[in-house]
């Protein structure tokens, strides 16, 4: 879903599994490249199937909230950050490569 | 974001030039780096890079109004606050003053994972930001390296350097990137492909345990600039860019001349001491009286009324001031009036550049009439002959072109075999300089005398007699060598010959003054003689006299008795016949 807006909230409705804290994802991006809007497609579909109901992605753009970069302290676009639960992590790229976002997001434990 | 770079070329005539504000670099460069482009900064650790990104932004800002922002990769805000302040950088002012931001950009590897393609738009972004945020006109970047290690698609990083280096441009604004030296490139991970414009490289070299910092313009481009190894300074006040050659021979020569604190040296040098603003070498051996000769200067400097520096590479000042009482200087009162400034430091202590810097600086601030400096030849441990050649230079030079006159002392190494031998290390200093005097210690009979003469003055009719060199508790006397019959002798020998000479004239003087004794003395033999002559003359003039009188006293009587007799004979006949 393409973030018109500077920041999106995308809430999913009340879970399924109850059980499990909000994971809080927050997406970095500068305007709508492509690989901004790529890594939203990937983003949502990855906590769409691993995060069903738990989840909160709040996509931030760069070009019209310049100065959001400095807390995060963000270079490279698009960037992941999983505020929640803690340890904050951090994921770079358009996030195609779900493997690694699941490591990333230790949704997934490296074998 | 992602405007398409338009080279903004506006290519018409010379290229457009910012002041850097770093001492010597706009005289190197020849006005500053390239306006609104990009330069490259490179260096090992500890060369200076960060210190030479933020003198640019500082200068910026205080010296030519141009507010600037500083990216920092590598250290944070409150560090750089700090090593800044105790540079005497306020950096908290000029960021209150909204002239200057300053930024950590933190990278850390560990904690990033890498899914699928990216770009760096967050860095422009955040760039973009702290640029509007002040209106920067300039923008240091250091250390920007950092990048390769926070992420490892370095074709993504290649291209989006690119990338970032022509969005610099095209924001107009001049930027100085720092990058890490490598092993054979001029950056670690080859900056210096993307910076077409300026690159500038940092050194730090030690050479006999002294480092000297060198700077040098690797390229520059559309423009002339000077291609050596510059040394430079990082001292209290930023950075100092030392052109070796960046002074002409053209400093205009004065008729005045000044007496060298010796009276009979004035009279050798025409009568009237060395000319103001030249430079004069006194070199011998150890001993010769370098040091005294150097202080009787001074001493006469500020007798003058006129300031006077010694630098000394030997001894401390108040050994210095110690020492010459011992010939009558008394250097202390200059130093308590303010005419006299000592500049006591071991040679080893810095380097050659640093030396020269703090000398030239010293000058600047106490603007001396005088200065002397004892001795350069302990400037040789610390660079080879043709640096110390070159510092000299470049020192006397500066001291010429404000009229100040310059002494220089040199100890000789090698003369004891030879006492007329001419080093080579003096050869090559002595061209410099325009007085060239020269100490010998003699030896003979059993003691070592000192001889002093004067190899060249230039401009100056010059005595080429030697002179006996004396230090005594009134100060320093030349004396005339003995020249007679016995040739030339020196100290003792002199003294000896000139006691056997008075004393033969002390006797030649009592055989005179004998004879003249009895000259005097016959003299008075003969008017006592005459004297008694006369006396007894008298007495006989008298003794006659008294015997003519009595001879005429009687032949009176005799004459009266005959008459009383014819008296009376006739008186009886008339009487009794009446």
């Amino acid at each position: 879903m393409p973030t018109k807006k500077s920041i999106a909230e995308v809430s999913c409705e009340p879970g399924s599994e109850p059980p499990g804290e909000i994971w809080e994802l927050r997406l970095y991006v500068a305007g709508q490249t492509p690989n901004s809007l790529t890594a939203f497609e990937n983003l949502k579909n990855i906590c769409q199937e691993h995060l069903e109901g738990r989840y909160r992605i709040e996509v931030i753009d760069l070009v019209a909230n310049p100065q959001l970069a400095k807390g995060d302290q963000i270079i490279a676009v698009p960037t992941l950050i999983r505020k929640l639960p803690t340890p904050v992590k951090k994921i770079i790229g358009n996030l195609s490569n779900t493997e690694k976002v699941l490591v990333g997001l230790d949704l997934r434990k490296v074998k | 974001m992602r405007k398409k770079s338009s080279n903004k070329t506006a290519v018409t005539g010379e290229l457009a030039k910012v002041p850097s504000g770093i001492k010597g670099l706009d005289v190197i460069t020849g006005g500053g780096l390239p306006k609104g482009r990009p330069a490259l900064v490179s260096g090992g650790p500890g060369c200076g890079k960060t210190l030479f990104a933020m003198e640019f932004i500082i200068r910026g800002i205080t010296d030519y109004n141009e507010p600037g922002v500083f990216v920092a990769f590598e250290e944070k805000i409150d560090d750089l606050k700090k090593n800044f302040t105790s540079l005497g950088f306020d950096l908290q002012n000029l960021i209150d003053q909204k002239k200057l931001v300053l930024d950590h950009i933190f990278i850390d590897r560990t904690e990033i994972e890498e899914a699928g393609e990216y770009d760096l738009e967050g860095l422009f972004i955040r760039l973009g930001a702290l640029i509007d945020e002040v209106g920067a006109k300039r923008i240091a970047i250091d250390t920007l390296e950092a990048i390769f290690s926070g992420f490892s698609n370095e074709a993504i990083l290649r291209s989006e350097l690119r990338r970032l280096f022509l969005w610099l441009k095209d924001k107009g604004i001049t930027a100085v990137v720092t990058g890490e030296r490598g092993d054979h490139t001029i950056t670690k991970y080859g900056l210096e492909e993307y910076v077409a414009d300026c690159v500038i490289t940092l050194d730090h070299q030690v050479k006999n345990q002294i480092a000297t910092r060198r700077l040098r313009i690797i390229k520059y481009r559309g423009s002339s600039h000077g291609t050596d190894e510059y040394p430079f300074l990082i001292s209290a006040d930023g950075i100092s860019v030392l052109p070796i050659t960046s002074m002409s021979l053209s400093h205009t020569a004065t008729k005045e001349r000044i007496k060298s604190g010796i009276p009979r040296l004035d009279a050798m040098l025409g009568g009237e001491g060395y000319y103001r603003g030249s430079s004069v070498l006194i070199s011998g051996q150890a001993g010769t009286g370098k040091t005294s000769i150097s202080a009787t200067f001074a001493d006469a400097a500020c007798r003058r009324g006129e300031k006077c520096i010694m630098m000394v590479f030997e001894e401390s000042e108040s050994q210095v001031v110690r020492n010459m009482k011992s010939i009558g200087l008394d250097l202390e009162k200059w130093i308590k009036k303010g005419l006299l400034k000592f500049h006591a430091v071991r040679p080893t202590a810095y380097s050659l550049e640093m030396h020269l810097s703090m000398m030239i600086r010293l000058i600047d601030e106490f603007k001396p009439k005088v200065i002397v400096v004892d001795p350069i030849s302990n400037l040789y441990p610390v660079g080879d002959d043709i640096q110390v050649r070159s510092m000299l230079m470049r020192f006397i030079d500066y001291a010429k072109s404000h009229q100040i006159t310059g002494l220089f002392t040199n100890l000789s190494e090698d003369a004891a075999t030879n006492p007329y031998t001419l080093e080579a290390t003096q050869m090559h200093v002595s061209s410099l300089m325009d007085t060239w005097i020269i100490l010998k210690n003699i030896e003979g009979n059993g003691e070592r005398n000192r001889t002093f003469s004067i190899i060249k003055a230039r401009g100056i009719a010059h005595s080429n007699q030697l002179r006996e060199f004396l230090m005594t508790p009134q100060g320093i006397q030349l004396l005339d060598l003995y020249k007679g019959t016995e040739g030339v002798l020196f100290g003792s020998a002199r003294v000896a010959q000139e006691n056997r000479e008075a004393a033969s004239r002390v006797i030649r003087n009592e055989e005179i003054e004998r004879r003249q004794r009895e000259l005097d003395r016959k003299k008075r033999i003969m008017e006592n003689e005459i004297a008694m002559l006369k006396e007894k003359f008298a007495r006989d003039e008298d003794e006659i006299r008294i015997l003519i009188e009595q001879d005429l006293s009687r032949e009176k009587v005799v004459e009266q008795s005959q008459d009383e007799l014819a008296v009376l004979r006739k008186a009886e006949n008339r009487g009794k016949v009446r």
